[in-house]
């Protein structure tokens, strides 16, 4: 099988520091995919590279047989390549509502009828759990339902590969249970890029996972071999697994 | 920006369309002819609202687009000898194609740059004007001859002079254009709009291109503001290079923030309050201008938001 993204020597420099440093990684359509690594590994410099949000340095991006290294992030969104900020990024002005009824528009392409985008964007808001708080501006709603509407307006989207920046943070653990149920639904139609910390979440939903360290690719394997790895536990686990 | 009361929202613009029909059989000479002045600018605000109000940008050079239609109509009717709606149609085109040119120049820049760039630009067009005085009349102006300002529509010919018909073209020309601003804040458009305002780096992760959607903007707001110094022209018979200098960059700013950013009929209650304090304090002392300057201060203190931006925050959170 084809791989549905491949990265091949993508680098990064900022100033001197090499945040992303000569990465092939390649990513299987359908699986989940963990990220995880230390603070300041390059996690997020390395799906930002991804999204077209920076540039690389180096290296090359392949996503479904086409090289995007050098589109425009809007472009590579139309593609199909969705990302959910770390620092929670939502119209904070704007209601729940109008902040899915953005991406849901776009990926309209038939019809102009109010009735798709107003179906699109309930439907969005009830596999998040925030119908309810659907007429209340964004900069309101409690940060875990912050962090929920980014993952709404990710799946509005429609991508082919969904990439979740730390989605789990500021969430309170009963709100934990509902996300994995809503990422492995996720899964069924889209691939998907997972970073992080919730080891209890990693080993729950990831496929394989990759282990980050100082901008380079240290491990990769099944959630068993990661956990079994010396360096792996060294570098981010701690000694007792 | 919700989706609720579409019907509310029509009903207040059309009821404010047929207030101003109304005003035109009751008000005074004077005051008659100052509303026409003021509908026609409060299109030029309107054109104004929706590049600074909506989509965040602020412009410190759309004089350029208002004489552009001013220029584009009166010059065409003076030296080729147009008819109105052809003039007015040349207005439109000349300012359809600024906008296009200068968008795609200064949409380059943002934030403050943007402003320096528009005004730069602004300040070429203005001095263009001067230069070509031979065609222009230069810092005189020109004044588009009473004859060739009439409307023919089949049979009955309209002077333009004429009072009744002045308003009353102004006014409609006033009800398209609020009903355009209208109809776009309320598309998916004026949703990307907003957004981009909001916050430009999430709409582009949601997959839409900022610069032409931003450029386009420019083109609708310097071709509505076109469109007002097109009517100036034919309307109030005079092109003059006063309409291209900074004062009338920064007189729609001012009018928008007084009645309202980001609402549909800020423009109108912006400049319709600014002529008559203009008016009033005028007629008691020669030192208007200073009251119009600690009326503005004050409003922008107690209430930044301008006046129906104040009232949609408090009390009607529909308006559009
Ligand atoms: N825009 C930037 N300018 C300069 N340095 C940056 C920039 N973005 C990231 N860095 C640096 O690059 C390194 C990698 O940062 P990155 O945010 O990718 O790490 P991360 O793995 O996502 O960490 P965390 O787990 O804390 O989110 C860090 O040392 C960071 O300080
Ligand atoms: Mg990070």
């Amino acid at each position: 099988m084809m791989p549905l993204l491949t990265t091949k020597g993508l680098s990064r420099n900022f100033g001197g520091l090499r945040a992303v440093d000569g990465v092939d990684f390649a990513l299987m359509p359908g699986e989940i995919r963990a990220v995880i690594g230390p603070n300041g590994a390059g996690k997020t410099t390395f799906v930002s590279l991804i999204s077209g949000r920076i540039q690389p340095s180096s290296g090359m991006i392949v996503f479904d047989g086409a090289d995007i290294t050098n589109l425009p992030a809007y472009a590579r969104v139309r593609l199909g390549i969705a990302y959910t900020f770390q620092i929670t990024s939502v119209f904070a002005n704007l209601t729940a509502y109008d902040n899915v009824a953005l991406p849901v528009q776009r990926t309209l392409t038939d019809g102009r009828s109010k009735g798709a985008v107003h179906a699109g964007v309930m439907a969005a808001l009830e596999r998040t759990g925030l119908a309810d708080r659907a007429h209340m501006p964004a900069g309101q709603l409690s940060y875990g339902h912050q962090r929920l509407l980014e993952v709404a307006m990710g799946l509005a989207l429609k991508p082919r590969l969904l990439i979740l920046d730390e989605p789990t943070q500021g969430l309170a653990d009963s709100e934990i249970d509902n996300f994995i149920g809503l990422v492995r639904e996720i899964a069924k139609s889209a691939t998907v890029l997972l970073i992080e910390h919730n080891m209890p979440v990693v080993m729950q939903l990831a496929d394989r996972i990759t282990v980050f360290n100082a901008g380079k690719i240290l491990a990769e394997g099944t959630p068993e071999q990661v956990r079994a790895n010396a360096q792996v536990q060294d570098a981010y686990l701690g000694t007792t697994p | 920006m919700k989706e609720a009361s579409p019907s509310k929202a029509y009903a207040l613009h059309l009821g404010v369309i047929v207030l101003l029909f109304a005003l035109s059989f009751v008000l005074p000479e004077y005051h008659h002819g100052l509303l026409a002045r003021i509908m026609v600018l409060a299109v030029f605000a309107m054109g104004y609202n929706l590049l600074f109000g909506y989509v965040g940008l602020l412009s410190l050079g759309h004089a350029m687009f208002f004489s552009a239609g001013l220029y584009g109509a009166g010059l065409a009717v003076i030296h080729l000898g147009w008819s109105v709606p052809a003039a007015f149609a040349a207005g439109l085109a000349c300012g359809a194609l600024l906008a296009l040119v200068i968008g795609l120049l200064a949409l380059r820049t943002s934030g403050v740059a943007f402003m320096i760039v528009t005004m730069m630009f602004a300040q070429v067009f203005y001095l263009v004007i001067l230069y070509l005085a031979a065609w222009t009349g230069g810092d005189q102006g020109l004044v588009v001859p009473q004859s060739a300002r009439v409307l023919v529509l089949g049979d009955t010919s309209l002077g333009l002079t004429n009072p009744t018909v002045r308003y009353m073209s102004a006014l409609v020309l006033f009800s398209i254009v609020l009903l355009v601003t209208l109809g776009i804040v309320r598309s998916r458009y004026g949703r990307v709009l907003v957004a981009i305002r909001e916050n430009e780096e999430r709409t582009k992760m949601l997959g839409y291109d900022i610069f032409s959607n931003k450029l386009a903007a420019v083109v609708v707001s310097g071709t509505i503001c076109a469109a007002s110094g097109a009517a100036y022209a034919l309307l109030f018979g005079y092109v003059g290079s006063t309409f291209a200098s900074v004062q009338y960059s920064i007189l729609p700013l001012l009018w928008v923030l007084l009645g309202g950013a980001a609402t549909t009929l800020g423009p109108l209650i912006g400049t319709l309050f600014m002529y008559y304090v203009v008016d009033v304090t005028s007629g008691y002392t020669s030192a208007y201008l200073l009251i119009v300057g600690i009326a503005l201060i004050l409003l922008v203190l107690f209430f930044p938001r301008g006046i129906l931006g104040t009232i949609r925050q408090r009390w009607l959170g529909w308006l559009p």
